[in-house]
């Protein structure tokens, strides 16, 4: 029986390579031997992603993608479907975890320098995935069609409508009709379900393959591919089986707790995840008092709203995502990780991290004169953390960084 | 001999994929033309008509016009003479940027003397301002003269929907084809076809 079973093995092996492909791309795909908590948010997006798809298509086994039927068919999901609440709390709060555990993702990049040479393809798709993600993510949130749904669309459609000369028709041309109708809805609903989670899939599967060409980076920033063994295996490192998988398995469990616990508990996230204006119909004559984004947009929004130019804050927002796409050609240090940079370097990650967070906080209040200027102080720290490295990362002194991990 | 063979090589090369490309956009324009407003949305959107002798002085009504609101407010005198003096705070006093359909007609932007007719639609992102009439420091301006506040952005417009100073919002609200007949605003309609 065996025997056989391994025939039938060795059959399937010799037309589609298996056991080469799981040995080099898993089972024996060299980690390095030290690397922290940090290196565990790639892992807990690739589950964060298999949770959105399956639930996703839970969901459309309910939903309707209508104008008129949108809203109601979201709150038939929730009551009338058995434990069809949970399936959409199970999305919704996927939809957050998924930008949570990216961020923190982007950020041990920009921590431990990951994006330097020869990584920086693995960066640039990275933040291809987290651009889709940031239209995935505005998509999926205007189809229950709720009020927040309705004026958030409006707004983020309208920020076309900036461009010159085209602005206005390309307006048009996006929604499909003089308002957000249930044909936006449906052209919303294909791209959402099918055309942009296709990108995604593959921009994870270039983002992975890139890594395990160049391999995966470290804390200390050390190049472990200096000393290899007799088979080109480097030493510091470890097989990913088994050491890579159960430290993933120990960040899933604990994930997996955080993601059930806001998900039985907290699934409105206090209205930064699920906004409480979005469990009313849409209601194009009405705009709620206060317009606000989930939170995963805010440092954006906050941005929009501190140029008192309606191109301008198009233009400012845009840029604030392209710029990340550079900077591994702006950082100019030859040490990757933060460990070994200079003062300088330290201090801007510092304020920049702050700016950050209070832009976040920023773009979720309403606005007043004061809080306008702080997003403008904001978003200019934004900047000059990114326009300024290539001059602090090249005239500070970094430490020597070492040979070995 | 090779070489010549070559050129000729990317000569056709070249030449097939400018006919494929062209072949490309041709195939593009019904999955563009697709996206475009169907003959059913655009078939939407005939006038409405509305009675404004209930409409008080100082008071603003919302009316829907093709989905999208539509402010008429109701002028005191006072309140028009007032108009002009503030126009060193506005961006654009005489709506020389827009196309103004009723341009210099009347203080009031309309066709009426006493009567607004503007969309209440943000000319910046599209939310739908919120109109505080009186002349009150309010918490986004502290010499707030009344008019309308966008909540989503902080843009302000006068009480005949002009836009301020230094304010996202690029121009002033737009005014919608209407006519007075009688009590009765049509709104969509330049003149009344009859």
């Amino acid at each position: 029986m065996s025997n056989q079973s391994s025939g039938l093995f060795n059959w399937i092996n010799d037309r589609l390579p298996i056991k080469n492909t799981y040995e080099r791309h898993l089972s024996k795909h060299p980690v390095p031997k030290k690397v922290n908590f940090w290196y565990m948010f790639g892992a807990l997006a690739a589950v964060v992603l298999i949770v959105q798809i399956i639930s996703g298509i839970w969901l459309m086994f309910g939903y309707e993608n209508t104008e008129e039927g949108a809203f109601a068919s979201v709150e038939y999901i929730m009551r009338d479907v058995d434990y069809g609440w949970i399936i959409r709390y199970m999305h919704t709060t996927g939809a957050s975890m998924f930008f949570a555990v990216v961020y923190l993702h982007m950020f041990r990049g920009l921590m431990y320098g990951s994006y330097h040479k020869p990584r920086e393809l693995v960066w640039i798709f990275g933040m291809t995935i987290y651009l889709v993600m940031m239209a995935e993510g505005f998509l999926g949130y205007v189809l229950p069609y709720g009020q927040m749904s309705y004026w958030g669309a409006q707004v983020i459609i309208s920020l076309f409508g900036a461009i010159p000369y085209i602005g206005e028709s390309l307006e048009l041309w996006v929604r499909g009709d003089y308002y957000i109708s249930g044909a936006t809805i449906s052209r919303f609903f294909a791209l959402h379900v099918v055309a942009l989670p296709l990108i995604l899939i593959a921009l994870v599967f270039m983002h992975l393959v890139a890594l395990h060409e160049v391999g995966a980076g470290n804390p200390e920033g050390v190049d472990i591919e200096k000393y290899v063994d007799q088979d080109g295996v480097p030493l510091d490192s470890v097989p990913f089986f088994p050491y890579k998988v159960l430290n993933a398995l120990v960040a899933i469990g604990i994930f997996g707790i955080v993601f059930s616990i806001i998900m039985f508990f907290f699934p409105e996230g206090g209205g930064y995840m699920l906004e409480l204006a979005n469990f009313e119909e849409a209601n194009p004559m009405i705009t709620p008092d206060h317009i606000a984004p989930v939170w995963y947009y805010s440092p954006y929004y906050a941005m929009l709203r501190a140029i008192p130019d309606k191109l301008g804050g198009l233009i400012v927002m845009g840029a604030a995502i392209a710029i990340l796409f550079v900077v591994p050609w702006l950082d100019r240090s030859k040490a990757a990780s933060i460990r070994y940079k200079g003062n300088l370097s330290k201090i801007a990650m510092v304020i920049f991290v702050l700016s950050w967070l209070m832009l976040a906080w920023l773009g979720t209040m309403p606005v007043t004169a004061l809080r306008t200027t702080l997003s403008q102080i904001g978003t200019v720290i934004y900047f000059l953390f990114f326009l300024l490295m290539p001059i602090y990362t090249s005239i500070e002194k970094s430490k020597p960084v070492p040979d070995r991990l | 001999m090779e070489e010549k063979l070559n050129t000729r090589r990317k000569v056709l090369i070249g030449m097939t994929a400018a006919v494929g490309a062209v072949g490309v956009s041709f195939a593009a324009v019904p999955f563009l033309s697709a996206w475009n407003p169907s003959a059913k949305a655009k078939a939407v959107g005939a006038p409405v008509k509305v009675d404004i002798s209930k409409i008080q002085v100082g008071q603003k009504i919302q009316v829907a016009w093709r989905k999208q609101p539509v402010f008429v407010i109701r002028h005191s005198p006072e309140a028009l003479e007032n108009l002009s003096k503030i126009e060193e705070k506005l961006d654009d006093p005489r709506s020389i940027n827009i196309d103004e359909p009723y341009r210099d007609i009347n203080p009031t932007r309309s066709t009426s003397k006493e009567f607004t007719v503007i969309a209440g639609v943000c000319t910046h992102l599209g939310c739908s301002p919120k109109y505080y009439p009186e002349m009150e420091p309010q918490p986004w301006d502290k010499a707030w003269i009344g008019g309308f506040f966008c909540p989503c952005h902080g843009s302000m417009f006068d009480i005949v929907g002009r836009v301020f100073k230094g304010v996202p919002a690029p121009t002033n609200l737009k005014v919608p084809p209407h006519n007075f007949k009688g009590n009765i605003l049509t709104i969509g309609e330049d003149q009344e076809i009859t």
